[in-house]
């Protein structure tokens, strides 16, 4: 096969009918993999760092079982890419932070460990915003990451690295991380479908924590189908993370394949004001598609919506406090000297860490400080409650809910990195899905006159990633024909 | 809602972070107008609000413990790996304790 040429349109399936009718080897698809990876990344810089070592030991044991007649793994052969907030074992991992700059992580995350197993192979891993810090991948101690589709743009962010490679066709699927957006914000701006599932649904074991009640791990691919597989895959309860949920995972493949029709979906308000009007118009057609395949569409009201910047801003910044003490000079790589110990733990930390990172940390602690913890910690506590009863309330009336994902597509690299209040509104559709803690993904629902990609954002209840997949399966088949 | 230069210095002292001269008065702006941006919460009337600290879901209250087994866990010489300073097993850090 010609690997350049084909590699940015393979699937999954087309991956397993490859190996089955012997087309190629699982070894020689990772060579090409890597060799297509390694000469196109330097367009974007989505990848930090390549591991061929671990890849084609990795596909030569796929080729082993292919080889006895074994039945293969559900993701047996597929290059992978991982965001470099996931630990992998012997495999740097940075976090996009100068602070981890050598950290070789001595184990692996439950989601790579799972993946792995069902033969998934890892080429490498991959740009993000310092600490999944940032919504636009300008964060990163490595230098920004490029949007394939408009290389002077941003791809999003913090995910960047993970929605860039798939646009780009330099990994056929990825792993990225969401506290506020990371993984649906940057698959809308590149034009790829990411997927933030249900809050404990994946182990977060492995996962460099940024905000332990926000975070998540989901996949991004070129279609619903692939996102549903890895989501698959690597799902489930897992002892290393006690957050993780036992809820039984749907077969989400069979599932997703149920017409739309008698479904009910919902039209929250408050998400389509402030939007661009090419947005607007992007997402009136989406919905418009989907009523026409027999769903009915009722305007709803997720009152609170407003109130989510401010609510994530104190909730992030305060985990994220807490969370990022343990980088001092002393466990993890880099330390810069001082007189004392505590001048050494300053003195690291004020080099290691980036402007954005240190901004959030100092709101963190500030809002967690003596005297301020009831106004700000516990109120933006209480306020989550409502968001959720929002999605609760909504729930009762509709199968899911459907936004925009952002209120404008891709913006220039460097158009906002001055303004941090700017940047962060960018996420006001996308922080309210954490808060909450319910499925929700990002599906590409065409472009603006510039040619810039937007996403079609759909919220489901807790634990039905089925239904959210099936809205999304049948809308990207009923646009694609 | 402005945080003064002074406050700055003393909530970067709790992080263990140290700013530069430049630093300061920018973080002093920048959270300021986020902090102003927070404050709207204070329009909402939250006092019969239980607040949320995890999303939670049904599960049995002892769901989440397992089994008392003893497992492998990380060897010493992995876990000091990435560590900047070791030796003889530990961690090696500047000198806490001045003798004098």
């Amino acid at each position: 096969m010609s690997a350049p040429t084909v590699l940015p349109a393979l699937t999954i399936a087309a991956v397993r009918e490859g190996l089955r009718k012997k087309d190629f080897s699982a070894s020689e698809l990772a060579t090409a993999a890597l060799a297509f990876a390694q000469a196109e990344n330097p367009k974007t810089n989505a990848f930090l760092t390549f591991s061929p070592e671990r890849a084609l030991a990795a596909a030569a044991k796929v080729d082993a079982e292919i080889a006895k007649g074994s039945p293969i793994g559900a993701l047996a052969g597929v290059p992978l890419g991982v965001k470099d907030v996931i630990v992998t074992k012997g495999v740097r991992t940075t976090c996009g932070s100068r602070i981890l700059e050598n950290y070789i992580p001595p184990y692996d995350a439950t989601a790579v460990a799972r993946l792995e197993d069902e033969g998934a192979i890892v080429i490498g891993k991959l740009n993000c915003d310092e600490f999944a810090m940032g919504s636009s991948n300008e964060n990163s101690a490595y230098g920004p990451v490029r949007n394939p589709r408009a290389l002077d743009r941003v791809p999003g962010g913090s995910s960047g690295g993970s929605a860039a490679a798939v646009a780009q066709g330099t990994a056929l699927v990825t792993l990225g991380s969401d506290t506020g957006g990371s993984i649906r914000q940057p698959a809308s701006f590149c034009g790829v479908v990411g997927v933030t599932p249900t809050y404990g649904r994946v182990s977060r074991y492995g996962l460099v924590a940024f905000a332990s009640s926000l975070d998540h791990i989901g996949p991004l691919a070129r279609n619903v189908e692939d996102c549903a597989t890895v989501l698959h895959a690597m799902a489930g309860r897992d002892e290393q993370d006690s957050t993780s949920a036992f809820a039984p995972i749907d077969d989400y493949h069979s599932l997703m394949k149920y017409p739309v029709r008698g479904l009910t979906l919902g039209l929250p308000a408050e998400y389509f004001e402030g939007l661009t009007s090419e947005t607007g118009s992007l997402i009136d057609a989406a919905v418009k598609k989907l009523e026409g395949l027999g769903c009915e569409i009722r305007q709803i009201s997720l009152p609170h919506t407003k109130y989510a910047l401010s609510c994530y801003y104190i909730i992030a910044t305060a985990e994220a406090s807490s969370n990022l003490a343990r980088y001092d000079g002393v466990r993890y790589t880099i330390r810069t000297e001082g007189g004392t110990l505590s001048d050494m733990y300053r003195n690291t930390r004020g080099v290691g860490f980036g402007a954005e990172v240190k901004r959030r940390i100092m709101l963190g602690t500030y809002v967690l400080s003596a005297g301020y913890y009831d106004a700000y910690y516990k109120k933006a506590q209480q306020v989550r409650t409502l968001i959720a009863r929002d999605f609760s309330e909504a729930f009762k009336g509709v199968d899911a809910i459907l936004a925009p994902v952002s209120p404008f597509p891709a913006f220039k690299i460097g158009e906002k990195v001055d303004d941090p209040l700017a940047m962060y509104l960018s996420d006001i559709y996308t922080l309210t899905g954490d808060l909450a803690g319910v499925p929700c993904m990002s599906v590409p629902c065409g472009q603006s006159s510039e040619g810039l990609p937007v996403g079609l954002q759909i919220f489901a209840k807790h634990f039905d990633e089925a239904t959210m997949f099936r809205v999304a399966y049948q809308y990207q088949q009923a646009t694609s024909r | 809602m402005n945080l003064s230069e002074k406050e700055v210095r003393y909530v970067a002292d709790l992080a263990n972070l140290r700013l530069s001269a430049e630093e300061v008065p920018r973080m002093s702006q920048d959270l300021g107008q986020i902090l102003t941006h927070i404050e709207q919460l204070n329009a909402l009337d939250t006092s019969n609000v239980e607040p949320m600290a995890q999303v939670l879901f049904d599960a049995d209250e002892t769901a989440t413990l397992r089994e008392d087994i003893p497992h492998a866990t990380l060897s010493n010489q992995e876990a000091l790996v990435n560590a900047v300073s070791s030796g003889a097993g530990y961690y090696k850090v500047p000198k806490v304790i001045d003798r004098t």
